[in-house]
């Protein structure tokens, strides 16, 4: 077909061409035109030939001849299909070297533009004052650094001369320098018998030619090795990108069961290689499981679901797409039974040893080991069961306690039980302060499960308790129960840890804090046997007492404190004389004590307390006028509304810092004669006293202080070489180079300072 | 006066440069002809075993003589040495240094030297502040790890004694420790029998070196007791009550009948105090020349001497005053009463510091430890008590002596002797800075008289007893720091060297008035004058120039810097802050109202017709 059109589109063109030929040259008649015209002709057809592949098609013709309408005014483009610029014309041109004035002037046209007018003289200055702010503090700023170190530097020595350090390589210091006493020769014959190197230590050059090669390879491999790393990473996130993008749901769905294949493929191989790595794979199947069965993300009910069952009715695909995804659901809420027959059922029979009956009668028909799960499904039997629940299930728990033990005891130590003791504790805690989490993680061992169980147990008492106030007390009596029955049982020693920690949890939260506190209070103050003594006496549970002695503990019994119970150890070597004077010290005691049987010294001291607290208290002052608004005179007292009103009461001072301390008076008065000596005002940069407090904390002086210490405490600021002028700083000082002639001077000065020698070891350095 | 551990300094420097001077020093490559100079240790050596293990202060290098019979001490090296990474530091030759850069020093000796509390939190600071405030920490940190390696230089270990399994050390006699320990040390142990003059009182001098002893009966007598050399010995024809050192050995206080005088150690009289009359109990403050006295009058007398002058003369009101002792960590002066109460005294202040109730009857003897953190009473009840010093005075342990206590004593390293009758009991903590636990005595003997004075002597382990057979001196082993500070007190001090440090003693005296409870306490700002300064100048000036700066809003561009705008700028700032404001005051009134509504009952309607 193309080919008959493209012949067909050949005649027209050459009938054409005829058509447009002849207007063109009707004065050319000469012999060999028909010649011409065939040639003409000829190439034209194979131009047609040549645009058959659809490129050329619709090129213009060329002129190949000087056409009439040629002038210097209207030049055309005709034949390039371009347009025509003025430096295609001027390019030719370019060669002459008489059109460059030309050239030149026509630049000149171009470039040249209108002048603006000139800004006025305010902002010109402003201008200027910008710029030279600017430079300004760039050249200052570059200060910036020194002086900041020199405010912070501990000492300043002037006058600021550095002696610029030339490095000598060692060896050159070594030349020079002969060993002259006799340890030295000693020496030095040693090291030259044992060959060691003298001069250079370090490496020879072939040595460290060798190590720089090693190091260029080892390179070369690295970065290498990079390249690649980094050029796979770059794939692999491209692909990863790629198909993050694709949006076919078949895709996905063909990605995924490939991935289900292999995992299970793997999993196959697993098993037959390595077992435990493959119940380790099986229990994260477990998971999945309890993730499925509690989340319900396969069941008929989401948003999508939900559609589906609509459609169902009318759609097959919908009711398909249904079907699959129950039968998921049941794929993945299926028990694997992986664990042998025998193994299962002992497990079951223990469970039901384990768990309190509620919670067994409900298991019965449940294929779950765990009854826990399924208690969600009949919340009300719960509830009824509540009261009877709470005072109900420590007992089974207590009882579970002695039974795992029995279990285990034969196999396990003390340590091993102990150890799940603190497990277990840990436990309870983390079912205290989330009660609501569920326990997501798998059942390894039996005893793992049965811990679980515990904790449950716990966990829901707690909620229930939560529940209902009353339960509180439910809750103590409960506990209280628990102990009576543990406390009947013969407990193995073991439990003793639990057991203590059992009245601890009885208490209320307030109670938990204040004895928080006060064993707080206890610590800050030092050793109190008494308070402690009495404290452990209150401490199990007498509610009643709480409030009482939260005021208590202000006070401690002088009594006490001066009557204390001592050790009556008699392990003094008692002189015999005392024992023969034990009649005399009786007698001495009676003495004593009918002496001093009229003076109370508790008392007396308890009021002469009194009396400083009271003549230490701001007094508050009495603005009352008698008389002022109302009938004064004799025997007549302004009214206690009146007297209310104008007392201006005294602001509280801070706390006695005797308050605490019965036996006690701490004069409260300031030394004056010692705050004369005491630092009032507070330097620069501290705004707290604390702050400059801990500035001071240190001695400086040499009686606290190594030599070494103090010397360095106690060095000057400042410190200045007599005799010497201190120049102002120069950049050289501080190695900068602020121009480059004074760059020039400081390489001057350098080259001055170095000897030829070392000049030569420069140049060496430099040329290698 | 605070008093840290000073390493660094016990090698008596003078002695060296002497050493220096007449010999070519000695290299270490030149072999040992002569074993280090004994000087530095104040008794050699003494180690035999009977009933138990006895070991006076003796020098480190002796050790390894016999190692078995030392006790199971825990050796544990001081200096672990942790090896750094090894970095191939090398030396000319090409060795390498196996213990590159210095020496690790362990983390709990240098925190000793730790004064800045890090537990306070600062309030924020600035920038500024804050890098001052990281220079003090660094630089303390710096010089209490060089206090730390220097502690390598405390040679000296503390003597103890030691039962063998089951035994009671306290069944140890006298006779046995001086059988079992060195003929210099055994001379240590001795007794003056002066019966002629009445119960004696006594004291060491400071360095330890010298014993003055008086005689109810007027006999003065001062001693270079180690080498019982007499110095001088008078009799004052007066009832002696007490007698002490001052600053030196040179100067003896002496409380006569009705006053007190001053003698030399020639035993010439050189003043006579008429102002401290009916003295009975002497303290010397050291760093300050503080001579207090307590009298019968019941007046404390703080004498400069010094310069001479009364410092103070403060009225305690409590009658007689004849239980008296000073706290040497800060210069308080504790005095018993006869009601059972202990009073703390600073010259600066007319009042007592503080005042404790100690016993049901009257207060018998009282002493403070070397570090002030405990105090020691023992009372007419027959209690002996411990009581802590660091702020809260609660007794901390407690015990019934069948025959009360009337004499105390603390060691330096913090035993506890109790003079009770013809007994003298001594009880030991553990370690340095711990109470004695008065479960189970130490030691005990028995003397020939009643119990007069008491006194460990410090630098030696050694407990002189004056009673009224004369003196005793008792072998206590632990009972001294074994390491002295040879600028502080130089038990070796020549001539030269005493009247050197004099010079710097009095330069470096303590003003009277510095004595308070918590030393410490000068190094803080005077907070109370400083605020009122702070009031004062605001007054001065009309404004507070440190006060926050109302806000000003920031012009903004873009035509949001309108007039207008600002104002509700400013204006919700201004609400903000009064919000807060009123928060808190509704939280105060809050918190008052909790207070205030346990405390009185319900209001009753005919409240309202109380006048």
């Amino acid at each position: 077909m193309k080919a008959i059109r493209a012949a067909e589109g050949l005649l027209t063109l050459s009938q054409q061409d005829e058509l447009v030929d002849l207007p063109n040259y009707p004065l050319s008649a000469s012999e060999d035109e028909g010649d011409s015209d065939g040639e003409r002709k000829h190439e034209k057809l194979l131009e047609a030939i040549n645009s058959l592949d659809g490129k050329n098609r619709y090129k213009l013709a060329e002129r190949s001849e000087a056409s009439l309408k040629v002038s210097e005014f209207n030049v055309s483009s005709e034949g390039s299909g371009e347009k025509l610029i003025l430096a295609d014309l001027l390019e030719p041109v370019k060669t002459s070297s008489s059109l460059a004035t030309v050239k030149k002037q026509l630049n000149r046209v171009k470039s040249k533009k209108t002048l603006e007018l000139p800004l006025n003289k305010e902002e010109v200055e402003r201008i200027h004052r910008e710029v030279a702010f600017n430079k300004t503090s760039q050249t200052l700023s570059k200060w910036d650094p020194i002086v900041l170190k020199n405010r912070q530097a501990e000492q300043l020595v002037f006058p600021l001369e550095k002696e610029q350090s030339a490095f000598v390589p060692i060896e050159h210091v070594f030349s020079g320098w002969k060993a002259r006493t006799p340890l030295e020769h000693e020496i030095f014959n040693l090291l030259h018998k044992n060959k060691q190197p003298v001069t250079d230590p370090l490496l020879t050059p072939m040595e460290k030619a060798s190590l720089k090669a090693m190091s260029l390879e080892e390179a070369k491999m690295r970065r290498a090795e990079l390249q690649r790393a980094r050029a796979l990473q770059s794939y692999y996130e491209a692909r990863a990108r790629r198909e993050k993008k694709i949006k076919s749901k078949k895709y996905h769905k063909i990605v995924k069961k490939g991935k289900a294949k292999k995992a299970l493929k793997e999993f196959e191989q697993l098993r037959n290689i390595n077992p435990t790595a493959a119940l380790e794979e099986l229990e994260k199947i477990e998971k999945a499981r309890m993730m499925e069965r509690m989340s319900l993300k396969h069941q008929n009910s989401g948003k999508w679901a939900k559609s589906k069952a609509i459609m169902a009715k009318y759609d097959l695909e919908a009711r398909q797409a249904m079907q699959e995804q129950l039968a998921k659901n049941k794929e993945l809420t299926q028990k694997l039974q992986v664990v042998s027959e025998s193994e299962e059922e002992g497990n079951t029979e223990e469970e039901e040893t384990l768990v309190p009956d509620v919670v067994n009668e409900v298991q019965m028909d449940a294929n779950g080991p765990n009854p826990w799960m399924l208690r969600s499904c009949n919340p009300d039997a719960k509830e009824e069961e509540k009261p009877m629940d709470s005072e109900h299930l420590p007992e089974p728990v207590a009882h579970q306690f002695s039974e795992s033990e029995e279990d285990e005891r034969p196999v396990a130590e003390e340590e091993t039980l102990l150890k799940e003791f603190e497990e277990r504790r840990a436990l309870r805690k983390r079912s205290e302060f989330s009660q609501d989490a569920e326990p997501m993680g798998s059942r390894e061992t039996q005893d793992s499960s049965s811990q679980e169980v515990l904790s449950e147990v716990r966990a829901l008492a707690q909620r229930l308790n939560k529940g209902n106030l009353q339960s509180r007390k439910q809750r103590v009596t409960s506990t209280g129960t628990v102990l009576q029955v543990q406390r009947e049982e013969p407990a193995p020693e073991e439990e003793e840890p639990l057991l203590l920690q059992r009245p601890e949890r009885v208490q209320t939260l307030e109670k938990l804090e204040k004895l928080g506190k006060e064993e707080c209070s206890q610590k800050k103050e030092l050793p109190r046997p008494i308070l402690q003594r009495e404290w452990t006496e209150r401490n199990p549970n007498n509610q009643p007492d709480a409030s009482k002695g939260k005021k208590k503990e202000q006070m401690i019994n002088l009594q006490n404190l001066l009557t204390t119970k001592t050790p009556s150890v008699k392990s003094l070597e008692v002189p015999t004389i005392e024992e023969l004077e034990d009649e005399e010290a009786k007698v001495q005691k009676q003495m004593i004590k009918e002496a001093f049987a009229g003076d109370d010294v508790i008392r007396d001291f308890l009021k002469e307390k009194r009396e400083a607290v009271e003549a230490n208290k701001p007094k508050d002052v009495d603005l009352t006028l008698p008389g002022w608004g109302e009938w004064g005179g004799l025997g007549l007292k302004p009214s206690a509304k009146k007297r209310r009103r104008f007392l201006i009461k005294a602001p509280e001072g801070p706390p006695r810092k005797d308050k605490n301390l019965p036996n006690v008076i701490i004069n409260e008065k300031r030394n004056i004669h010692a705050a004369a000596h005491q630092v009032r005002v507070l330097p620069y940069p501290f705004t707290h006293h604390q702050q400059f407090e801990r500035t001071i904390q240190t001695p400086i002086g040499s009686t606290w202080n190594t030599q070494r210490a103090f010397q360095k405490l106690t060095t000057p600021k400042v410190v200045t070489k007599p005799g010497h002028i201190i120049k102002p700083i120069k950049a050289e000082d501080v190695g900068y180079r602020s121009s480059s002639r004074s760059d020039i001077s400081v390489i001057q000065s350098n080259q001055k300072r170095l000897s030829g020698h070392h000049k030569k070891q420069l140049k060496k350095s430099s040329t290698d | 006066m605070e008093t840290a551990p000073r390493p660094g300094r016990n090698v008596p420097p003078k002695k060296d440069k002497l050493q220096a001077k007449r010999k070519k020093p000695r290299r270490y490559w030149e072999e040992e002809t002569a074993p280090t100079s004994a000087g530095a240790s104040p008794g050699p050596p003494l180690k035999k075993k009977r009933n138990g293990e006895v070991r006076l202060q003796k020098p480190k290098n002796t050790r390894s003589s016999k190692k078995s019979r030392i006790s199971k001490k825990p050796q544990v090296p001081k200096k672990p040495r942790e090896r750094k990474k090894p970095e191939p530091q090398r030396s000319l030759s090409g060795a390498q240094d196996p213990f590159p850069g210095p020496a690790p020093v362990p983390v709990e000796v240098a925190r000793k030297f730790c004064r800045i509390d890090k537990s306070i939190k600062l309030p924020r600071s600035k920038s500024k502040t804050r890098s001052k405030l990281e220079v003090a920490e660094a630089e303390e940190e710096e010089t209490s790890v060089k206090a730390a390696r220097s502690e390598l230089l405390l040679a000296e270990e503390p003597g103890f004694l030691e039962g063998e399994d089951g035994e009671d050390t306290a069944k140890i006699r006298q006779a046995d420790i001086v059988e079992a320990v060195d003929i210099a040390s055994a001379a240590k142990h001795f007794d003056l029998n002066l019966r002629q003059f009445g119960p004696y009182r006594l004291n060491y001098s400071r360095t330890g070196r010298h014993l003055a002893l008086g005689g109810r009966r007027g006999h003065v007598a001062a001693l270079d007791w180690v080498t019982k050399k007499l110095m001088c010995e008078i009799n004052v024809m007066e009832a002696v009550q007490d007698i002490r050192f001052l600053h030196s050995e040179v100067l003896l206080a002496v409380a006569q009948n009705r006053w007190l005088h001053i003698y030399d150690n020639q035993g010439i009289e050189l003043h006579c105090v008429r102002r401290c009359d009916r003295v009975t109990r002497l303290e010397f403050l050291p760093y300050h020349f503080l001579l207090a006295t307590a009298s019968e009058t019941g007046f404390l007398t703080y004498l400069d001497v010094s310069v001479g002058k009364i410092v103070a003369a403060l009225n305690a009101r409590a009658g007689r005053l004849s239980v008296m002792a000073q706290n040497p960590y800060n210069a308080v002066i504790h005095l018993g009463h006869s009601n059972g109460t202990v009073s703390l005294w600073s010259p600066a202040v007319k009042e007592p510091l503080a005042k404790i109730l100690c016993h049901r009857g009257g207060v018998r003897a009282i002493a403070v430890d070397s570090t002030g953190t405990y105090m020691a009473t023992s009372g007419l009840d027959h209690q002996l008590k411990i009581f802590d010093l660091r702020g809260t005075f609660q007794p901390l342990s407690a015990r019934t002596l069948p025959q009360g206590a009337g004499h105390l004593a603390f060691s330096q390293r913090g035993l506890l002797a109790a003079g009770m009758g013809d007994v003298i009991n001594i009880w030991a903590g553990q370690g340095k800075a711990s109470s004695p636990s008065l479960e189970q005595a130490y030691l005990t003997h028995r003397l020939s008289g009643h119990v007069h004075g008491l006194q460990f002597c410090p630098f030696e382990d050694v407990l002189g007893v004056g009673h009224s057979g004369g003196i005793t001196s008792m072998l206590v082993p632990g009972a001294a720091e074994p390491n002295f500070d040879a600028l502080e007190s130089n038990p070796y001090r020549s001539q030269k060297q005493r009247q050197e440090w004099e010079v710097k003693a009095l330069l470096e005296k303590v003003p009277a008035e510095l004595i308070c409870l918590d030393p410490r306490a000068l190094a803080e700002v005077d907070v109370i004058s400083l605020e009122q300064e702070k009031k004062e100048r605001i007054e001065r000036l009309g404004y507070d120039p440190e006060a926050k700066v109302p806000f000003q809003p920031k012009p903004k561009q873009k035509g949001r810097s309108s007039t207008a705008s600002l104002v509700k700028r400013k204006r919700k700032v201004m609400d903000k802050e009064h919000r807060d404001q009123v928060r808190q005051s509704i939280q105060q009134q809050k918190q008052k109202q909790e207070k205030a509504k346990p405390k009185g009952s319900r209001p009753s309607a005919l409240d309202r017709f109380v006048r």
